[in-house]
Parts: structure tokens; C-alpha cells; sequence
């Protein structure tokens, strides 16, 4: 598949939008021990509700005719891409009346309404942020993303890059174990689904040449393509690359969104800037990662193109 | 009513015959046009409804040679209709045709992931999504003499190796097509339940090496021999 800069930027900064405001609304409706006071907790929501709408403005680029783009809210039953427009809308007055209460609030204990709103916001980020991933993995059509992995990596990535900039958020030296243990946790647990999911997708499966034309008994190869220079189908699904080069990029992948952030957590003592560089390496290994993504993934018409299998 | 296409790939002889006349019919029709990009640069481009592959099954001397016209089947499970986030990819209820309705795409390509077959392709020029109407604008149109109101692919094809028809009907010419000559379904592990039915090539007798071996074998002189005497008979 092409890697298209709009939807991986989305799935990107969205992803961690929804990861940041899932842990601040867990954080302040049952106190999972972030420390998070007053004004930074509120700064902290409002940067999470800057990187969705940005990622759901990104996400629009990608649409070629997007004048009609506000009929996507209707094909709730049946779409996943609708259903995630329609919770990432609806998400937005309960967030953002959640953030008022917060504020108004000031450093007084959590409300009963301001709790309720916060696990509102929560579920219809979960809901979102598995939309997403579903949408993909929905597809039968391409066996790398039609896995139960595919949403297990978007929630988790997403939650992942949450906390690291929690942990930016929170003043370096003072900001309490909790939100590093966090961070180390969510980054181990990202690592090791993502790393199944290289190992899954190697697993050679799904339709090949001979079944896609029907001639399961002998050989077939392709004499022709039939067009003279690329179409649609070739620019959206011929995306290939070498298999030395993803190798190398799976690595650079797995080195920066999940080795070095542990390491650097776990070998320095705690400051802002320890965890600043921990959340830089983290974001760009999962650009790296949203590219894989789609630059791995081989959509079966690519076998009328003449590859064996996908 | 379940209409869709038969294809016959022991006789299309892969001439492109039924891509071009798609594209002529249907350039000023529901889905129209079907715009081309650099038509006349070095590297024209564009969007078709139907498109031929050639393929080679099996290898030498057994080997042949497969064209395969594929445009969109009309699934009977079409998740490109499910995905659709706008409610632009429909199914008809009536007769099973799978259609995009130009006015409400907004041109995401969804649904091209969703669909197996390559049948969907974006217009980058009105920025929505086109594919194969099953000519629903001809076969409907009562202004054309019945015999006209099939596909222009199908009434194109010059080795008659295109059929229309309704598949509920046991008796239609696809149905029967599909019973006499063993039609199967592209791909049928997608899960899409294809409407559109493709007849295997037919078999032919595996070529005979043992007669030319023999000849090889022969010595050149009653080579020459055998061969004034082919000549002869052939005279005569
Ligand atoms: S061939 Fe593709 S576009 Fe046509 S109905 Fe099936 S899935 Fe949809
Ligand atoms: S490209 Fe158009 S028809 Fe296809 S899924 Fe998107 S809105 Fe629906
Ligand atoms: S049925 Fe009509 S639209 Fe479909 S491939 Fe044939 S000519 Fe084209």
C-alpha cells in the first residue's frame, strides 16, 4: 500500500492525542497516580485535544473530494471509518466540557460531574482510537492489517506516546515513579505486540496467484499487464520496497519507539530533558512504524499484477 | 434478479475489444466520464472500468496462454458497499447491481481497498470513485431494440466470449453457461461471493512429443524422403 503522509500523520498525532487524553481522564476520574495538578494537567488536555483535531485535519487531506466528507457520519451500522468519525466528533463537547469543569475546578478534588464526564471522554476515546485501527483490520483484503493485532497496536502506540508526553508534562526532577513506570510499562507491552506482529505477518498465507485466477493445478505467471504506464491501482496498491530496506527499517523502528526511551528512562536519573529526547525518539519510531504499516502491506490485487502471493 | 457477467476464457482472445468499447459507452454515461490523464504525453493514464490481463498457465509445451478481462463482479457479499463511509456505494436491492452514487463520494478509496478484484479506481479529476454499472444505462434503456440492451462489452466482443444475463434464472444463457462448462468464481476465498462467472479454458490434449522425437531421431536422408512424399500426397 502507498504510505500516503496524510493518513500516517493522522493516525500519528491523533493516536497520541487520544493516548494522552485516555490517561488524563483515567488519571482524574479513579487517580491512577500521575500527580497531575492543576494547570498542567489542563495544558496537558488541551495539547491532547490540539494533536486529534490537527490528525483529524490531516486525515481530511487525504480525501480527493472532501465537500462531501460530512456524509461519512452516516453509515454507522455498517463502516468503521464512519463509526470513528462519529465518535471522534462526538468525543469533542464531552472533552471539552470535561476541560472546563477541570479548570473551573482548579486544584480542588475531582467533582462527581467532572468524573463522569471523564469517563465519558475515556470510552469515546477507546472507542476512536479502536475505530481506527478497526478500520484497517476490517479489510479481508489485506492480510497483514486483517488481524486482531492491527487495533491492538493502534491502542497501544497511541497510549504509549500519551505518556511520554505525560511525562514531559510533568516537571522532570519533581514528576512522581508513577508516570515513568507508566511510560516503561506501555512502551514494554507496545514493544512486545508490535515485534508479534513483524513475526505474524511473516507467516506466508492468504490467496495466491493460482487461486486469485483459478488455476490451483499448474503454474501461472504473468505474460502482460495490460496497461502501458501505472493507473490507480498500481500508485494505490503496487507500493513495494526492497526487503533489506524494510528489515533495516523495522529495526530503526523498534530501536527508537521502544529500546532507546527505555534505556534512556531507565540508565539517567529523572529530568525534562531525559524525557523530552525519550519522547522525540518515541514519536519518530512510530512514524517509522505507521509507515511499515502501510508500506508492508500487500493488497491482494497485486497478484493480477503478477505477484505470486502476498 | 441477479444480474452480472460470464466470461469465457477458453475463447477470448484478449483483443481489448470490451475494455474500449466500456470506455466508449460509458464516458457520457451514469459514472461518465472516465477521464483520461496525458492522454497524449508519454505516459497516458486513466480510469477504466474493465481491464485485460494475460498470463501464462503451466509451462512449456503444456503451457497456455490465459486472457482475463476482470471488471467489477457485483458481489453478492461486497464489503466495498459496507466500508463505504457515505453511503455512495450501494447494492441495488432489485437486481444486485453494486453502483456509486458520483453526487455523495467524497473520494476516500475505501472502498477500493475493500475490493479484491482492482474492479474500483478513483477519478482524480471530480475526485470520486468509478467502476463498472454493468451498463445500467443500456440495458434498462427502452429506446434501444431489445437485442441491444445488454452490456457494450458484452455486444463488443468480437470472439462472443462476453455473456449477460440473469443468474436466478435457470434458463438464462449465463446460468446455463455456468452449468455446462464448470463457471467458477475468481478468488472464491475472498469471501465476496463474485455474481460474475469466469469458463475455464477448455482441455486439450496434451501436445504429442513422440512423433517428433522420432522424427528427430530419423536419418536425414529419409527426412528428405518422408518429406517429398508429404508433398506428393498433398499435390494429389
Ligand atoms: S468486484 Fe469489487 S467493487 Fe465490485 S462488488 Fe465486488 S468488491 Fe465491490
Ligand atoms: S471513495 Fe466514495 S464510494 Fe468509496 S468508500 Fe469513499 S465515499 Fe464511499
Ligand atoms: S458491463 Fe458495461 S460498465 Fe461493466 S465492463 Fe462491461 S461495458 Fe464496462
Amino acid at each position: 500500500m502507498f504510505p500516503a503522509l496524510s493518513v500516517i500523520c493522522f493516525t500519528l498525532l491523533s493516536g497520541a492525542g487520544y493516548g494522552l487524553l485516555i490517561l488524563l481522564c483515567l488519571d482524574n476520574a479513579f487517580d491512577i497516580g500521575l500527580a497531575l495538578e492543576g494547570m498542567r494537567r489542563n495544558i496537558l488536555a488541551i495539547v491532547s485535544l490540539l494533536l486529534i483535531t490537527i490528525g483529524l485535519l490531516c486525515s481530511t487531506l487525504h480525501l480527493a473530494n472532501p465537500k462531501n466528507a460530512w456524509r461519512a457520519f452516516f453509515r454507522f451500522r455498517t463502516s468503521w471509518l464512519s463509526r470513528e468519525g462519529v465518535f471522534a466528533v462526538l468525543l469533542y463537547p464531552f472533552a471539552l466540557f470535561w476541560l472546563f469543569m477541570v479548570w473551573s475546578n482548579g486544584v480542588m478534588p475531582a467533582s462527581g460531574v467532572e468524573k463522569l464526564l471523564a469517563v465519558v471522554t475515556f470510552f469515546l476515546a477507546v472507542a476512536t482510537l479502536f475505530s481506527t485501527g478497526m478500520i484497517y483490520a476490517c479489510l479481508k483484503t489485506i492480510r497483514q492489517w486483517n488481524n486482531a493485532l492491527t487495533p491492538a497496536n493502534y491502542l497501544l502506540l497511541g497510549l504509549m506516546l500519551g505518556a511520554s508526553i505525560v511525562l514531559v508534562g510533568i516537571d522532570g526532577g519533581q514528576g512522581s515513579t508513577s508516570a515513568e513506570k507508566l511510560v516503561l510499562g506501555l512502551t514494554a507491552i507496545a514493544a512486545l505486540t508490535k515485534i508479534t506482529y513483524f513475526y505474524w505477518i511473516g507467516k506466508p498465507a492468504g490467496p495466491t496467484i493460482n487461486s486469485a485466477l483459478g488455476f490451483t493445478r499448474a503454474t501461472v505467471r504473468l505474460l502482460d499487464v495490460g496497461h502501458g504506464s501505472g493507473n490507480f491501482l498500481t500508485d494505490e496498491f503496487g507500493f513495494e520496497l526492497a526487503r533489506t530496506r524494510l528489515l533495516w527499517l523495522r529495526l530503526v523502528c523498534i530501536v527508537c519507539a521502544f529500546l532507546l526511551p527505555i534505556l534512556l528512562l531507565v540508565s539517567f536519573d529523572r529530568s525534562i530533558f531525559v524525557n523530552i529526547a525519550a519522547m522525540i525518539f518515541a514519536f519518530f519510531g512510530v512514524f517509522v512504524e505507521r509507515w511499515l504499516f502501510f508500506a508492508e502491506a500487500r493488497h491482494v490485487v497485486n497478484l493480477y499484477h503478477g505477484a505470486q502471493r502476498t | 434478479m441477479k444480474l452480472g457477467l460470464v466470461i469465457d476464457l477458453d475463447t477470448c482472445v484478449g483483443c481489448h475489444a470490451c475494455a474500449v468499447a466500456c470506455k466508449q459507452w460509458n464516458s457520457s454515461g451514469m459514472s461518465g466520464p472516465l477521464t483520461d490523464y496525458k492522454p497524449y504525453g508519454d505516459e497516458p493514464a486513466g480510469v477504466w472500468f474493465n481491464r485485460i490481463r494475460h498470463y501464462e498457465v503451466d509451462e512449456y509445451p503444456n503451457s497456455k496462454t490465459i486472457n482475463a478481462p476482470m471488471s467489477c463482479m457485483h458481489c453478492e457479499d461486497a464489503a466495498c458497499v459496507t466500508v463505504c463511509p457515505t453511503g455512495a456505494s450501494y447494492k441495488r436491492e432489485e437486481d444486485g447491481i453494486v453502483l456509486i452514487d458520483q453526487d455523495k463520494c467524497m473520494g476516500c478509496n475505501y472502498c477500493a481497498w475493500a475490493c479484491p478484484y482492482g474492479a474500483r479506481e478513483l477519478d482524480r479529476e471530480s475526485g470520486t470513485m468509478k467502476k463498472c454499472t454493468l451498463c445500467v444505462d443500456r440495458i434498462y434503456d427502452d429506446n434501444l431494440p431489445e437485442s441491444e440492451r445488454q452490456p457494450a462489452c458484452v455486444l463488443t466482443c468480437p470472439s462472443n466470449a462476453r455473456f449477460y444475463g440473469d443468474f436466478d434464472d435457470p434458463d438464462s444463457v449465463v446460468s446455463q453457461k455456468v452449468r455446462e462448462r464448470g463457471g467458477y468464481s475468481m478468488m472464491p476465498e475472498a469471501g465476496y461471493q463474485p455474481t460474475n462467472k469466469y469458463l475455464p479454458p477448455r482441455q486439450k490434449p496434451l501436445v504429442e512429443q513422440h512423433a517428433e522425437k522420432a522424427a528427430s531421431t530419423e536419418k536425414p536422408l529419409s527426412q528428405i524422403q518422408r518429406w517429398i512424399a508429404q508433398q506428393l500426397t498433398r499435390q494429389a
